[in-house]
């Protein structure tokens, strides 16, 4: 037995032998996932588990505007194939499925792969196989602030330090008084917002308070931002912590000044958790929210005369999946739209290497939905470089400022109004 | 006795070898996945299966395994042989196994079950309490080394293929299980085995007979968590990350699930367990999505098939697939006469 098994191993040994000298293989760019009628993109979202309720709607939206491009004949005469996969939010699934995607579906590109935790996952994979990492569903820096590490990774959003520089700066400019508190959540979006706040309101601070994802009980938390005798408070939080920490203060009986970032911000999805998390109890959740200042950087859905959302309303009665329209929908509409702008940059014929290079070549110049314009050059990979302050009344916004831009670290914040009066092309496609 | 499992070690061996050089880099990966389940759940399934004590806990115990070798490979340029990091994980792992066995020792039934359900709750709130050190909510990036150029030389001569990173970690995770494997097959077979069964099935009688019930315990938890150790490292190897939502409770109960679908006590069990763990996922979900379901649809129909699968497993093959399947081999003749 024993040397029929060495005898086999030997012979397989010996079959597999002889292979002679490594060939050198010298391609001027990768082609992966490109046919002359069609082009296959992927990404990775949780659609099951605690983090898909809204998270899950961003590839819908993305999808549906690749089907009405398709339907109007296509990029370069390609179609546009989307797979999406699930992860969970859970980064051993989204190893497993990125795995799926770039080694059996063989995706040209990821588009969107959502989640800071998630995604570092998979983004030095990415990289040694050099799949273009396009436009990552979240504002972590590190997505875009390296490109020499991770040259083929793209931030897409506002990242979440410049959203704290132009919140802080707002502060100190119109709340010169306020006694400031934070609620942040302990990790980059948290770490991020606070670097950018301290810039301008360093010494407005009274209380810092950090909660974990996951723990839900933010009632210590809360408590000591009212000790402290905060008046305005800077939530940098996902949505069901902005419905957690408006809950608790209204059981404290703690009444500031609300300023949360664009990520917790959103009214709808706020104003059903309001109600889910109090059973019931709390029934008009978008009231409760007025007077709430956030950020803005795509026009949303409480704005359906602005020609983005009349595009996006069409897009989705015509291609959509069930439901309604959502704000993140929208910020999935609006991701596949600049997907489609770089792919016209890339020409007819598109590698892999190209489309980067496009995008460092052409992306500041991308016109579409974002109020200001993309940071994308060979030097950084960072997405939307501003937003406006918002002040929310009966689930809608009111802009309360021009369009403020910026970048890292001590880059002057300036008033910007050339990005947000773009228009949609004539037929909704870019050119 | 030993001899025999030897054998079947070099078989795999061959067989791993073959598999590999034929799976394309996608099954490869999956393969790679495959090994880690399979080393904790064949953990598992001895510390449940020959010893009778239930642990809700292994995912946290692989979450030591996995955040040990991640800390090891911050630098690019490692100080430590990719051996040599999975064995100070393993023994890391051995460690916190030990003091949670000392404590596990002193329980049984339900109790053990929530002492070490404890322990899968609380473990992933570590790196979110130290998270200077232990990166947070998004974890530490794990930079898998170079191979090294006499293993990458090595199977370029006998494969004529270059040895790709994914390649690389599959044929480690499978080394890795057949060493575990024999290792195990041959604890359970010898006078430790023997005894931990006289401890799960009768504790008065295995006491008459002069056994230490504490000392048997806690010897089978260590070498479960040596398992669950190594997995943990070889995770996180393969996911190239330690975060804190990938040691989450579901993963224990999901390591558990597995060993009693495969079979209880049984290690083809546990290789089948994990092997339904990696696959049957993706291939549901892909069937889902081939009979037009929508996304989200199709990614919420796996967890409902995995849940049929296992009901139906338990009606009808109450001692696990690896059971039935022998059971089923049992009623042939020559099989019969063979014992």
């Amino acid at each position: 037995m024993r040397r029929t098994a060495l005898v086999l191993a030997l012979v397989l040994i010996a079959s597999g032998c002889g292979a002679g000298g490594r060939p050198e293989d010298a391609k001027p760019g990768s082609t992966v996932g490109i046919t002359k009628d069609s082009i296959k993109i992927g990404g990775h979202f949780p659609l099951t588990g605690v983090a898909a309720p809204g998270y899950s709607e961003i590839p819908s939206g993305q999808k549906a505007y690749y089907d009405y491009v398709n339907a109007n004949g296509g990029v370069h005469g390609r179609k546009i194939e989307f797979v999406v996969r699930d992860d969970g939010y859970n980064p051993t699934n989204t190893s497993q499925v990125t795995n799926e995607l770039v080694l059996k579906d063989e995706i040209f590109a990821m588009v969107g792969g959502l989640g800071t935790a998630p995604h570092s996952a998979v983004v030095d994979f990415l990289n040694d196989e050099k799949v273009p990492d396009l436009f990552v569903s979240s504002g972590s820096l590190q997505w875009g602030d390296a490109p020499k590490d991770k040259p083929f990774t793209f931030g897409w959003q506002p990242d979440y330090e410049i959203e704290g520089k132009i919140i802080g700066d707002w502060v100190k400019k119109n709340r010169p008084d306020a006694k400031v508190g934070l609620f942040l959540q302990d990790d980059d979006f948290g770490r991020d917002g606070e670097k950018g706040v301290r810039r301008y309101i360093d010494d407005q601070i009274v209380e810092v308070a950090r909660y974990t994802s996951g723990n839900t009980d933010v009632a210590p938390q809360i408590a000591a931002l009212q000790a402290a005798g905060a008046d305005l408070v800077l939530g940098f939080n996902t949505p069901s912590y902005t419905a957690l920490s408006q809950l608790v203060s209204l059981r404290l009986g703690f009444k500031p000044g609300w300023f949360y970032s664009s990520v917790g911000s959103d009214p709808a999805l706020v104003g059903s958790l309001l109600s889910r998390f109090s059973e019931g109890a709390v029934t008009d959740g978008a009231n409760l929210l007025d007077g709430m200042l956030t950020t803005e950087y795509v026009p949303g859905v409480d704005a359906p005369d602005d020609p983005w959302m009349k595009l996006w309303q069409q897009v989705w009665s015509e291609h959509g999946a069930e439901g309604d329209l959502t704000n993140f929908r929208v910020y999935g509409l609006s991701q596949a739209y600049t997907f489609v702008q770089a792919l016209q940059a890339a020409g007819p014929n598109p590698t892999r290497e190209g489309i980067v290079e496009a995008i460092e070549r052409a992306g500041k110049d991308f016109a579409g939905p974002a109020v200001a314009p993309f940071r994308y050059t060979a030097d950084s990979h960072l997405g939307i470089s501003g937003m406006s302050v918002v002040e929310v009344t009966g689930g809608i916004g009111e802009s309360l400022t021009p369009v403020l831009v910026t970048d890292l670290g001590d880059a002057p914040i300036r008033e910007d109004d050339s990005a947000a009066s773009d228009k949609p092309p004539a037929g909704g496609i870019p050119k | 006795m030993g001899r025999r499992h030897l054998l079947v070690a070099v078989a795999g061996l061959i067989l791993v070898a073959v598999v590999l050089q034929l799976a394309d880099p996608f099954r490869t990966a999956q393969f790679a996945s495959m090994a880690y389940y399979a080393i904790a759940a064949g953990g598992l399934t001895v510390l449940t299966g020959l010893n009778g004590q239930l642990s809700l806990g292994h995912g946290a115990l692989m979450a030591v395994g996995a955040y040990t070798t991640a800390l090891l490979l911050q630098d690019s340029d490692a100080a430590l042989p990719l051996l040599v990091v999975l064995l100070v994980a393993t023994a890391a792992t051995v460690l916190v196994g030990a003091v949670v066995g000392v404590a596990a020792a002193r329980l049984h039934g339900p109790y053990l079950a929530g002492a070490t359900l404890a322990l899968a709750v609380a473990v992933p709130g570590i790196p979110l309490y130290f998270s200077g050190t232990l990166g947070g909510e998004q974890g530490l990036a794990v930079r898998v080394p170079e191979i090294p150029d006499w293993v990458a030389d090595a199977a370029y001569f006998v494969t004529g293929q270059e040895l790709t990173s994914v390649r690389y970690l599959a044929y480690l995770g499978w080394l890795g299980v057949l060493v575990v494997f024999t290792l195990l097959a041959n604890l359970s077979a010898s006078e430790v085995g023997r005894t931990w069964r006289a401890v799960r099935d009768n504790e008065v009688a295995a006491q008459l007979a002069g056994i230490d019930l504490g000392r048997a315990r806690v010897l089978a938890f260590v070498v479960s968590a040596a398992c669950a150790g190594l997995g943990g490292g070889l995770l996180a190897l393969s996911a190239r990350l330690a975060a804190p939502s990938g040691f989450t409770l579901t993963l224990s109960l999901l390591l558990l699930s597995a060993v009693v679908l495969g079979g209880l006590g049984s290690l083809t069990g546990a290789l089948v367990g994990a092997a339904l763990l990696t696959f049957l996922p993706q291939l549901v979900t892909g069937l889902g999505q081939d009979l037009g379901l929508t996304d989200v649809q199709a990614a919420q129909l796996a967890p409902l098939i995995y849940g049929v699968v296992t009901v139906l497993v338990v009606l009808l093959a109450p001692a696990g697939l690896a059971g039935g399947l022998r059971r089923v081999a049992g009623l042939f003749p020559w099989r019969r006469a063979n014992r």
